[in-house]
């Protein structure tokens, strides 16, 4: 099989999955008040659930500049770490020009499918590996987005908690197996418990309170609960993180 | 949405997401090797995730009954780790059952 077939069909059930994920964000997206093309659009340049979430959370409520740039920053900084990752993982194919454009599509479950494959991969692996999710995660959004605005709202309710719940899938059975991610976890829940009734600290925005709660509890679970040292296996897993569970 | 605050908005964020992942695929020739470094990372993706979840799900839907629903039923079917799916469409089913009872039964 050529490298691109290989891409294309590693890519395929990453992109029926973005498919169903998008569609909430398309219907949350027009909930809020985009149309039908800035939503779409947010998919087209971004390709990050958490990250455009909380950039449409930031949007929707008029933060600042300076609130959408740190939230973007922390919340995709794992990007980064993969990006470093799979720049060993790449052959001499991989010229400047494509690492400018490949870069941009360093998902989390792109990577796990690249990290996962044994050989060194280069620019025809990558064509076919990102067009499935690509256009499953900006389809997907057009289309939640297109019946966002015919559903009755009940319906658009139901779905729109779709988002949430996946979040809730990918949280809690790391939960599960490790106590340590329950008290990380339940750490940024309190916080963010906080700066939603709490008198004053309520009035912080939404975008600075998400980073405060996630920055805060991952820097006590880092200081108190540092990670194994994974040296030894270095470039062989498909998902680095040390929990069981999959990434969004 | 105002077109121009939107493209603001739009290009900060694609931007800022775009050198994030792009940046250190170009420059960086070493892995991390800070322990501290990589265990905070490690734990951002559930804390963002948790803190962007909660309490933002109760106000999510028509009422905070449903969304209640939709919040338990997720976490339970969760905890069986029944896939992103499944935990997603279960919510949403959650959710709808609790709104039709309100509007057609109370």
């Amino acid at each position: 099989m050529s490298s691109f077939r290989k891409g294309l069909t590693d890519g395929l059930p990453i992109g029926l999955g973005y498919l169903a994920v998008s569609f909430s964000f398309g219907i949350l997206a027009v909930a809020g008040g985009l149309n039908v093309w800035q939503a779409t659009l947010i998919s087209m340049t971004n390709l990050t659930s958490a990250g455009q979430f909380a950039g449409l959370t930031i949007m929707l409520s008029g933060g600042s500049v300076i609130e959408m740039i740190v939230s973007q920053i922390v919340i995709n900084l794992r990007y980064s770490l993969m990006s470093i990752s799979m720049s060993q993982h790449i052959d001499g194919s991989m010229n400047l020009p494509r690492k400018l454009f490949f870069g941009e599509f360093h998902t989390d479950e792109i990577f796990a499918v690249g990290m996962g494959r044994p050989e060194k991969l280069g620019h025809k692996y990558f064509l076919g590996v990102i067009i499935a999710p690509y256009i499953g995660w900006s389809l997907g959004t057009f289309l939640g987005a297109v019946c966002g605005e015919i559903l009755p709202a009940m319906v658009t309710n139901a779905l729109g908690v779709a988002l949430y719940g996946m979040f809730i899938a990918i949280i809690v059975p790391p939960m599960k197996h490790s106590w340590k991610v329950s008290i990380v976890v339940a750490l940024a829940v309190v916080l963010s418990l906080c700066f939603a009734y709490v008198p004053f600290l309520k009035n912080v925005s939404a975008g600075f309170a998400i980073i405060i709660c996630a920055v805060t509890a991952s820097v006590f679970g880092a200081i108190v609960f540092p990670v194994k040292d994974e040296n030894d296996e270095k470039d062989k897993g498909k998902d680095k993180r040390p929990f069981e569970g999959g990434t969004e | 949405m105002n077109w121009l605050v939107f493209l603001k908005y739009l290009l900060l964020m694609a931007g800022v997401t775009y050198l994030i992942r792009v940046l250190p695929y170009v420059f960086m020739r070493k892995e991390v090797k800070s322990r501290f470094f990589k265990s905070f990372l490690s734990y951002v993706p559930y804390t963002v995730l948790a803190a962007m979840t909660f309490p933002a799900i109760l106000s999510a839907t028509g009422n905070i009954y449903s969304a209640l629903a939709g919040m338990i039923v997720g976490i339970a079917v969760a905890f069986f780790e029944k896939g992103l799916l499944v935990v997603a469409l279960s919510s949403c089913v959650a959710v709808l059952i609790v709104e039709l009872a309100i509007k057609f039964i109370f």
